[in-house]
């Protein structure tokens, strides 16, 4: 199939970026979205002009690396699917695609499709984990039964894959999907009830100062995160949030 | 040097480990604050020692090329971590995790690592649970288990199909802990370019800053090397795009030996290749293999009729279908090990029995799995009379509550529902068993430089069982590393920050800027990807499921000719101070021609068949694997000498005090 294709081109943080147009023939309906843009730098780097630089890694859906907005649609058209999921089918012969990097005050460009999301990071770093000593010697595992629903809601919430999509698709720029995710994960585990009061002070405390914008319920986080995390997770940081702050 | 020095404990095989934490060298608190660690790569083995190192009180600094941490490629780990917990009570003993290690590995692997290995793997349960790590679990809320390949318990705990990530991200946010108590400087989006030795030490290394572009110097004690495999030097693998051999290579360069390369592991359940423009392969996981029957038709009529769309798979009847594994193998069926079972695949598709366009494809199918598990809970529901229309619903709830995310991601890539019809899979290039040369400390042949997880070569012999790259990188980077390091670095207590400004740093910056400019200079006629695919071709076709003397040898000229032509011709956009994905690209490859080269050598040396080596002269005459005990139960360890196919090889012998050597039988 033929497609054309409107790419976002920016040199580095400093300068201003605009739009670039290439038309692509031959493109293959099995073909996943990236195998296309890398039939698309091959044909530059022929040309001998610079490829456009985007995020990826695994291309199997799980290391949260690709990104980038489709057609207006962070990961692109298909629900629950990261853009290294997604096939050219999805498309029709003579479809016009726009490609932007996610657009976030708290993800600025680095190149072409490709932001920093390490306040991401910086936000896991300042409480997303139970303080317990790696080489030491814990109890042994099922010396802690946990509620079947319990483990399971608490598998659900840490599938995140810290993507950004979410802070993408809100009009706030909001990472409360991510924050929420992580906090839900222990919260809902009695491992990590311990230091529950701390750890969500601290983490929203880092959400904030890293830029990301509040939250309005408007859902549009949950509708395009690509592994399908609930927005009950925002709601339970709230609760969350709210207890520890009477108790902080 | 000419015997490799395993450093493997004396005393009972049961008691060495214990014994040697007993023995070796400790660090006290107030000096380990005076002592810096390098881990280069953050996946389960570099992100879970920087973690305990970090802990232990030493200052390190993390190095990875991704964007975080959390990205490396342990997350796409799917199926589970095994541990020799026996909490089935299903006959499950820390021995028998060894035995079947060993057994799994067709006895190329050493012992005591592997028995280290098996102690330690109940304790990586209990901490990733003390950690938050929220594994699958029972009704009475205790750890859920499944089953493997190669092994008769259930000793695999899991996270549906997700276990790589949560194990990962349980090892990422110990190291975020560290990060936040300042023990740890993370270095993102940076790339180890080379190693700097002094003194005939490992001391530093110089990395790459990839947005920037700029070349870095840093200094340590000691530098662990957790950079994963190799297996990308084939191009098509299920490794993600950036996997590389960098790091393990230039530290071969300066002198580590490089063991076992022709170890490596073709995984059975992979979604076939679709066409030329594929650039990574989708792994389905091995636990698929619990409830899915793997086939092909049995008359050849009937798998030309399917190829060419005239026959659906689902109208064969039973008796047309030939089970390859359950008729080959009945003790074990669709659970043999993954070099038997890809071996197999590779057999009946050679023979013509394949079922997709390019004739390369078996089918793995849920049917029976579907309607057994629908009867099942039919029946607890007490729907005695119910239909098979029922139960084929009731069944296939539960199989989606099992694999749900293997099927959709089934779906997405190749556009059938593995539901109503059954997965095509073939084998595809998944691990590599041999790697950096290590000793029974993990440290490599040189000094101070050490090796953990898949990067280096210790505990899988030439096969590795499935469920056990998770444990083995944990194990390492939160069990072993932490106690061995301690032993080396008893020496540096006084020694004082290295400076980065010795000769040895600046030399080997320049080194680097040099071949930085090689690679940027050539002529420009074809871009990377475009060798890479070559080099992929070269390697799948003759150093692939089965090798052959000739094979081996065009193989070795081949690559060499490749090599050169591609630093004549490769073509590199851009600039060499800047962000520059090409030239990263190029980078690596420039490392795989070389390696390449190595793994053909190493195969053609090893005249003998074992575990995933398969020689096609040295086979039973029911084509099974013929080992040679008496000349190649050794590592090859090869020493670099300027050019791959030119290297030193030397032995280690394997022995074995406390197993049988046996033919390798899952008959």
């Amino acid at each position: 199939m033929k497609i054309h294709l409107n790419v976002w081109r920016q040199k580095n943080a400093q300068t201003n970026g605009k739009f670039e147009t290439y038309d692509l023939d031959n493109i293959s309906e099995d073909m996943s979205f990236l195998e296309m843009l890398d039939v698309l730098n091959e044909g530059l780097i022929n040309d001998g002009k610079e490829p456009v630089v985007f995020d990826h890694d695994c291309r199997e859906g799980i290391c949260g690396t690709c990104s980038m907005v489709i057609n207006g649609k962070p990961h692109g058209p298909q629900k629950l699917t990261t853009t290294c999921q997604l096939h050219m089918r999805s498309f029709k012969d003579g479809d016009h695609i726009t490609i932007e990097p996610f657009r976030a005050g708290a993800f600025p460009v680095i190149k072409d499709l490709m932001v920093d999301r390490s306040a991401f990071d910086r936000i896991q770093q300042a409480g997303g984990y139970i303080s317990v000593n790696t080489s030491g010697r814990p109890v042994d595992a099922n010396a802690i039964p946990i509620e079947k629903d319990k483990a399971d809601a608490s598998f659900n919430a840490a599938t995140c894959i810290g993507c950004g999509a979410c802070v993408a698709a809100c009009k706030n720029a909001s990472a409360m999907l991510f924050t929420s995710a992580k906090v839900s994960q222990y919260a809902l585990l009695p491992q990590g009830r311990v230091e529950a009061t701390t750890r969500v002070l601290n983490m929203v405390k880092q959400m904030d100062l890293e830029g990301f914008g509040n939250c309005t319920n408007t859902g549009a986080c949950e509708i395009e995160c690509p592994k399908g995390i609930s927005l009950e997770n925002i709601a339970r940081m709230n609760r969350e949030y709210l207890s520890a702050s009477i108790k902080g | 040097m000419a015997k490799l020095e395993s450093k493997v404990p004396n005393g009972p095989l049961a008691e060495k480990w214990s014994k040697h934490k007993n023995d070796i060298r400790l660090v006290n608190p107030a000096n380990k604050r005076n002592i810096d660690i390098i881990v280069i790569g953050t996946g389960l083995a570099g992100a879970s020692a920087s973690a305990s190192l970090a802990e232990l009180g030493y200052n390190v600094k993390t190095f990875c090329y991704q964007d975080s941490p959390r990205r490396a490629h342990s997350i796409a780990a799917q199926g589970g971590v095994n541990a020799a917990k026996n909490y089935q009570g299903d006959g499950d003993s820390v021995y028998r995790l060894f035995y079947d290690t060993i057994k799994g590995g067709d006895y190329r692997s050493r012992e005591a690592n592997v028995h280290r290995l098996a102690e330690v793997s109940t304790n990586i349960i209990d901490q990733c649970v003390a950690q938050g790590v929220p594994f699958a679990r029972e009704y009475g809320g205790l750890l859920d288990n499944r089953s493997f390949g190669g092994v008769q318990v259930s000793r695999t705990f899991y996270a549906k199909g997700q276990t790589g990530q949560q194990l990962l991200l349980g090892a990422y946010s110990a190291m975020n802990r560290q990060i936040q108590r300042g023990k740890i400087k993370s270095y993102t989006r940076h790339e180890m370019l080379d190693l700097v030795l002094v003194d005939g030490k490992a001391r530093g290394i110089i990395a790459r800053n990839l947005v920037t572009g700029e070349l870095e110097r840093h200094s340590a004690h000691a530098v662990v090397l957790a950079t994963g495999g190799y297996g990308n030097v084939f191009y098509l693998s299920t490794y993600c795009m950036g996997a590389n051999v960098m790091a393990a290579w230039r530290a071969h360069r300066r002198g580590a030996h490089f063991a076992n390369p022709c170890f490596t592991q073709i995984h059975p359940t992979c979604i076939p290749v679709s066409g030329d423009h594929q650039s990574k392969l989708t792994l389905m996981s091995e636990s698929l293999r619990n409830d899915g029957r793997i086939w092909v038709p049995k008359k050849l009529e009937d798998a030309k009729a399917i190829r060419e769309g005239k026959l659906k798979p689902t109208d064969l009847a039973e008796e047309d279908r030939d089970y390859y594994l359950e008729r080959r193998y009945p003790a074990f069926g669709n659970l043999v090990p993954r070099d038997v079972a890809s071996r197999a695949a590779k057999e009946r598709c050679d023979a013509g029995f394949g079922v997709n366009k390019t004739g390369e494809a078996v089918y793995l199918d849920f049917d029976s799995a579907i309607m057994r598990y629908g009867r099942e809970k039919a029946n607890t529901m007490g729907l005695k009379d119910a239909d098979d229309k029922k139960v084929r619903v009731l069944g296939e709830e539960i199989v989606e509550a099992k694999y749900g995310n293997l099927f959709q991601m089934y779906e997405k890539i190749v556009n059938e529902n593995p539901y109503k019809t059954p997965m095509k899979i073939y084998p595809a290039v998944h691990y590599a068993m041999g790697g950096l040369w290590v000793d029974y400390n993990l440290m490599t042949s040189i000094p101070g430089c050490y090796a953990a997880g898949e990067a280096n070569f210790s505990d899988h012999g030439a096969n590795r069982l499935g469920a056990s790259a998770l444990m083995q990188g944990l194990a390492d980077g939160y069990f072993v590393l932490p106690y061995t390091i301690g032993d080396y670095l008893a020496d540096d207590i006084q020694t004082g920050s290295i400076s980065t400004d010795l000769p040895e740093f600046e030399a080997a910056e320049e080194a680097v800027k040099e071949r930085l400019e090689k690679l940027m200079s050539g002529s420009g006629k074809h871009s990377v990807d475009y060798y890479h695919k070559k080099l992929g071709k070269i390697m799948w076709n003759k150093c692939g499921m089965s090798r052959n003397e000739q094979g081996l040898k065009e193989a070795i000229k081949e690559i060499a000719e490749l090599r050169e032509d591609f630093y004549k011709n490769v073509r590199i956009p851009g600039e060499l101070n800047a962000m520059n994905s090409e030239l990263e690209k190029a980078h690596r490859v420039a490392d795989f021609l070389e390696l390449g080269e190595l793994f053909a050598v190493d195969a053609l040396n090893r005249n003998e068949s074992c575990g995933g080596h398969f020689r096609e002269e040295y086979q039973t005459e029911e084509g099974e694997a013929l080992r040679d005990d008496e000349n190649y139960r050794y590592v090859a360890a090869w020493e670099y000498t300027g050019v791959p196919s030119e290297a030193k090889l030397h032995k280690e012998e394997l022995v074995y005090e406390n197993i049988e050597l046996k033919t390798r039988s899952y008959k």
